[in-house]
């Protein structure tokens, strides 16, 4: 591929690209995401492949493997364009027929439709699911178009214009001014304002200065940030080329969690495509401005989503956390200016540069502008992944989208952000998605949302949370190791029937502990999900403790009941 | 696998000491283990102390100090498949293989991990045996997809 | 290097530029209990008994006196009752592992600590990281360092590193706050010497 060495000549690639795409053309596309694969979709596309030749349409119709659309539950799903005829859960089996009716015949195969549960309809266009039409897919939206191997399909859907506007017609100033008028905020839940750290990453002395893209994920349960980066790398590059040439950075890294193959292979791709077109490395788009990106793989640890240890596990040493009393934008990454940002707050950048701030502005409340993606999983009828504006309810995105709770019984809570979150329970579900809100109600916007049912217990999910961060944190602080170890002994004891009188409040105290004297913020969140479950759900341990029963079932050596 | 192919790894590095986990995490790929042996490499060739490298070997997940068993049984235990029930699925596996999470049998014919979230959560719970998937188990199942591999 | 005045404890200390709050308040003599700090070694900010009360212009905070810089204008408050209540609180949970350690003993006295709080679980290490430390930061023979993370973290001897080097030196182990580097190094010995007929 020749090199681009101009914003012209990337639109001229653009228009290439579009007029040799026939709108009216078949194009079957297969959601190939890490999730869809484990339930079978590379058969669907070799199958769909082998169909197409075999009926000899191989030339007729475009077979095109993406990265995953949101709706999991329904994997895999193929979306036949350009009518959008949307087939659920599909095996290598069904391909002859819907390439049969489908593509020779242009009608629809009822049986593989996707059935609405409260209706019992059968629907036939992706945007007329209930789970689709309720989201507002701003950074979704064109997952089902794209192969992530292709920087083609990314063209065709727009991108990397927001790159061009910024290089012929934005000074890196008023990127920056841009961004801190948009609202952006951090996307891990943090919610710190990107444009403030930008800036004052811009203003820091030093030649050297990094960008990291975030997409570690080592939430247990969470999968969002590591599925968008696989199924549309581009854009969350040129989020990074944008902030880079605002902050005059010239090295990249993405620091991604080394659990999905799928999401290293496919962002390694991309970066060598965009080398390959000009837009990273030298002088990009002949713009003068250099910029590279490398990836830094994570070895498996959850504590290395943290700041400094993110920094000292990509360079080279034990990912623990340290006390710092610079910003990370001063002396972050071998103490250059550094910014670290989500994924997901890169993947806005060039969505708020096409838009323009007024229009992404006006997406949210009045605090939290813009979309925020989630994993939705758990005991829910549709498992997936929903983009939802600032200002949506939980409880649409529980009952609404994902269609209520599995099987017909009966919502307990709703998990918040994670090991750090905590739990909402009925009466709280129209809590907004929103920073400030969710952040007073000790809750913060991290990449999950686990919905849990009566058969759930909070003692024991609670205990699943605190087993995890004993073994997932460093153990270099005191008190976050030897609370961890205390508390993991306290819930065994109740989960066990053994709990006492006063494990309750030792509970508390020890969490107090952990809060206030930990050095980073794994610790210090440490006690959120104790803290919401003692809130809304105390009744439960007090039915461990006190009638040594699990009102869930699921402690064992406690029934539902109670001892006899 | 040999000190030359350590070496190969380490030069792709560009022998960059900030680069020793990529380094490790590139020898765990091919090599499936860390031998002790790879390890003082690298430890020699990067200039990192053993013990810097110890402590990184023993920390992270990804990497393991025995060699794996033939068969690599990895069960999802993510907040999503855990409160469907993942732990009774891993009550399956630890009584079929006889082993713990993180551990490999005498007989090296199981190794057996926990992971935290694998994408595809619609299937949960789940347990994944040499890289294929097997989704939406009950205890009895699991069981079953178990024995299967002797 | 400039002088800075701070308050700590309502008195009035000066201290030069560079230094901590502990450097400072030490300098004053006013006590502030650590366990991970040594004057040789960089702060590690991990057995948190140091935390003291700041206030930067009325931006009020817990932090770890043997990390803190010092600056002008700051005022620090080495005891209150959440200070006290952590102190003991790290205390108790630290001596679950290392009951006899003299120096926890002497502290659990001043901070009214139970001794028996915990369930003992006798590791004798407090993973202070003193030994490890001294080793690569002084010594720098990194014959010493952790293993694992979260609550199975502990140190650990690189066997031949030791073997070479551990018998002429022995620095650490009086830096020990309690007795385990001794015992660690003789398993290490014991397990990587030649085997040796059991005597009676
Ligand atoms: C224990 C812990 C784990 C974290 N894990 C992640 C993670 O997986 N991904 C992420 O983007 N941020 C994670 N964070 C937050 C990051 O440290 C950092 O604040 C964030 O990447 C900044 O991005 P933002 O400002 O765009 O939100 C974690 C923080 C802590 C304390
Ligand atoms: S709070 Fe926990 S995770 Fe954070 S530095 Fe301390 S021991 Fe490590
Ligand atoms: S002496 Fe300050 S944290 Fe240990």
């Amino acid at each position: 591929m020749a090199r681009l060495n101009s914003p012209e000549d990337l639109e001229k690639l653009r228009q290439e690209v579009l007029s040799r795409n026939d709108p009216k053309r078949p194009c079957i596309s297969i959601c190939a995401g890490t999730g869809c694969i484990a339930c079978g979709a590379a058969g669907v596309v070799s199958a769909f492949e082998e169909d197409l030749r075999r009926q000899g349409l191989g030339d007729k119709a475009d077979v095109k493997r993406t990265g995953c659309h949101g709706f999991c539950e329904q994997g895999p799903a193929v979306v036949v364009h350009p009518d959008g005829v949307f087939y659920a859960r599909v095996k290598p089996e069904d391909v002859p027929e819907i390439v049969s009716r489908t593509i020779k015949e242009k009608k629809v195969v009822e049986r593989l439709l996707y059935v609405d549960p409260a209706t019992g309809q059968r629907v036939v266009h992706e945007s007329e699911i209930q789970f689709f039409e309720k989201q507002k897919r701003l950074v979704l939206g064109s997952n089902s178009r794209i192969d992530p191997g292709s920087i083609e399909d990314y063209l065709a859907v727009g991108g990397y214009s927001a790159l061009v506007k910024v290089l012929r017609t934005m000074s890196p100033e008023k990127v920056i001014s841009d961004i801190k008028e948009s609202g952006l905020r951090g996307r891990s839940g943090s919610g710190f304002p990107a444009g403030r750290k930008w800036e004052a990453c811009r203003n820091a002395e030093g030649e050297t200065k990094y960008v990291i893209c975030n997409c570690h994920e080592g939430d247990p349960g969470a999968f969002v940030d590591r599925m968008m980066m696989e199924a549309n790398p581009h854009l969350v590059l040129e989020g990074m080329i944008i902030g880079a040439y605002s902050m005059a950075a010239h090295d990249g890294y993405i620091f991604v969690g080394g659990e999905f193959p799928l999401t290293v292979e496919n962002v390694g791709i991309a970066i060598r495509q965009a080398e390959e077109h000009g837009l990273l490395g030298q002088n990009i788009l002949g713009s003068g401005f250099d910029f590279t990106v490398r990836l830094s793989i994570d070895g498996g640890s959850y504590v290395c989503g943290e700041s400094t240890a993110l920094m000292a596990s990509m360079d080279g040493r034990v990912g623990e956390p340290i006390r710092k009393y610079d910003h990370a934008t001063e002396r972050g990454l071998r103490a250059r200016p550094t910014v670290l940002n989500n994924l997901q707050t890169w993947a806005n950048v060039p969505l708020i540069i096409n838009q323009g701030v007024e229009r992404y502005r006006s997406i949210g409340t009045s605090g939290s502008k813009g979309t925020k993606v989630f994993s939705l999983t758990g005991a829910v009828v549709n498992t997936g992944m929903v983009e939802v504006p600032m200002g949506a309810t939980l409880k649409e995105i529980v009952f609404d989208i994902g269609g209520g709770v599995r099987g017909g019984g009966k919502f307990k809570a709703l998990q918040v952000g994670g090991p750090l979150g905590g739990f909402v329970p009925e009466n709280q579900l129209n809590l907004k998605v929103d920073f400030d809100e969710l952040g007073k109600a000790g809750l913060s916007m991290g990449p999950s949302l686990v919905v849990m049912d009566e058969n759930a217990c909070i003692v024991d999910t609670v205990k699943y949370f605190v087993t995890f961060l004993s073994d997932e944190s460093c153990g270099k602080c005191t008190p976050c190791r030897e609370v961890f170890r205390q508390i993991l002994k306290v819930l065994n004891r109740i989960s066990g029937g053994r709990g006492r009188e006063g494990d309750i409040e030792l509970l508390k105290e020890l969490s107090d502990v952990q809060r206030d004297a930990t050095l980073c913020a794994l610790g210090q969140g440490a006690p959120s999900p104790i803290d919401s479950a003692l809130a809304h759900f105390r009744d439960e341990f007090e039915a461990h403790i006190g009638e040594k029963r699990c009102p869930a079932g699921v402690c064992r050596g406690l029934s539902a009941a109670g001892p006899r | 696998m040999d000190i030359k192919g350590i070496d190969k790894i380490i030069e792709k590095h560009g022998g960059v000491a900030g680069l020793l986990i990529q380094v490790l995490l590139e020898i765990q790929g091919e090599n499936h283990w860390l031998p002790k042996e790879a390890l003082e490499r690298v430890s020699e060739r990067l200039r990192v102390p053993m013990s810097r490298i110890q402590h990184i070997a023993t920390f992270y997940k990804a990497f393991s100090l025995v060699p794996k068993g033939r068969h690599e049984v990895h069960v999802c235990t993510g907040t999503s498949c855990h409160v469907r029930g993942a732990s009774r699925i891993l009550d399956a596996v630890k009584d079929h293989t006889g082993i713990e999470p993180g551990e490999t049998d005498v007989d090296s014919k199981f190794s057996v991990e926990t992971v935290n979230c694998l994408g595809c959560c619609a299937l949960g719970p789940l347990l994944v045996v040499n890289g294929k998937t097997h989704g939406r188990l009950s205890p009895a199942e699991a069981s079953e997809v178990m024995k299967k591999y002797g | 290097m400039g002088i800075v005045t701070l308050t700590i404890d309502n008195r009035e200390v000066k201290a030069e530029e560079g230094m901590t709050v502990l450097e400072a308040a030490r300098g004053a003599g006013i006590e502030i209990p650590t366990l991970c700090w040594h004057e040789k070694l960089k702060p590690y900010t991990v057995c948190r008994i140091c935390v003291v009360d700041v206030d930067a212009r009325g931006w009020t905070s817990l932090d770890t006196a043997c990390s803190r810089p010092v600056k002008e204008g700051l005022v620090v408050r080495t005891r209150s009752a959440k200070i006290d209540r952590i102190r003991k609180t790290i205390l108790e949970l630290l001596l679950a592992h290392a009951p006899d350690s003299p120096k926890l003993r002497e502290y659990a006295s001043e901070y009214g600590a139970d001794r028996d709080r915990f369930e003992k679980d006798p590791s004798f290490c407090i993973d202070c990281g003193l030994c490890v430390r001294y080793c690569a930061e002084v010594k720098k023979k990194n014959a010493v360092g952790f293993v694992d993370r979260g609550i199975r973290r502990e140190i650990c001897f690189v066997p031949e590193v030791a073997l070479r080097e551990c018998n002429g030196c022995k620095e650490c182990f009086p830096l020990c706050p309690t007795s385990y580097l001794q015992a660690a190094f003789v398993l290490v010995q014991a397990l990587t010497a030649p085997a040796q007929p059991e005597k009676p």
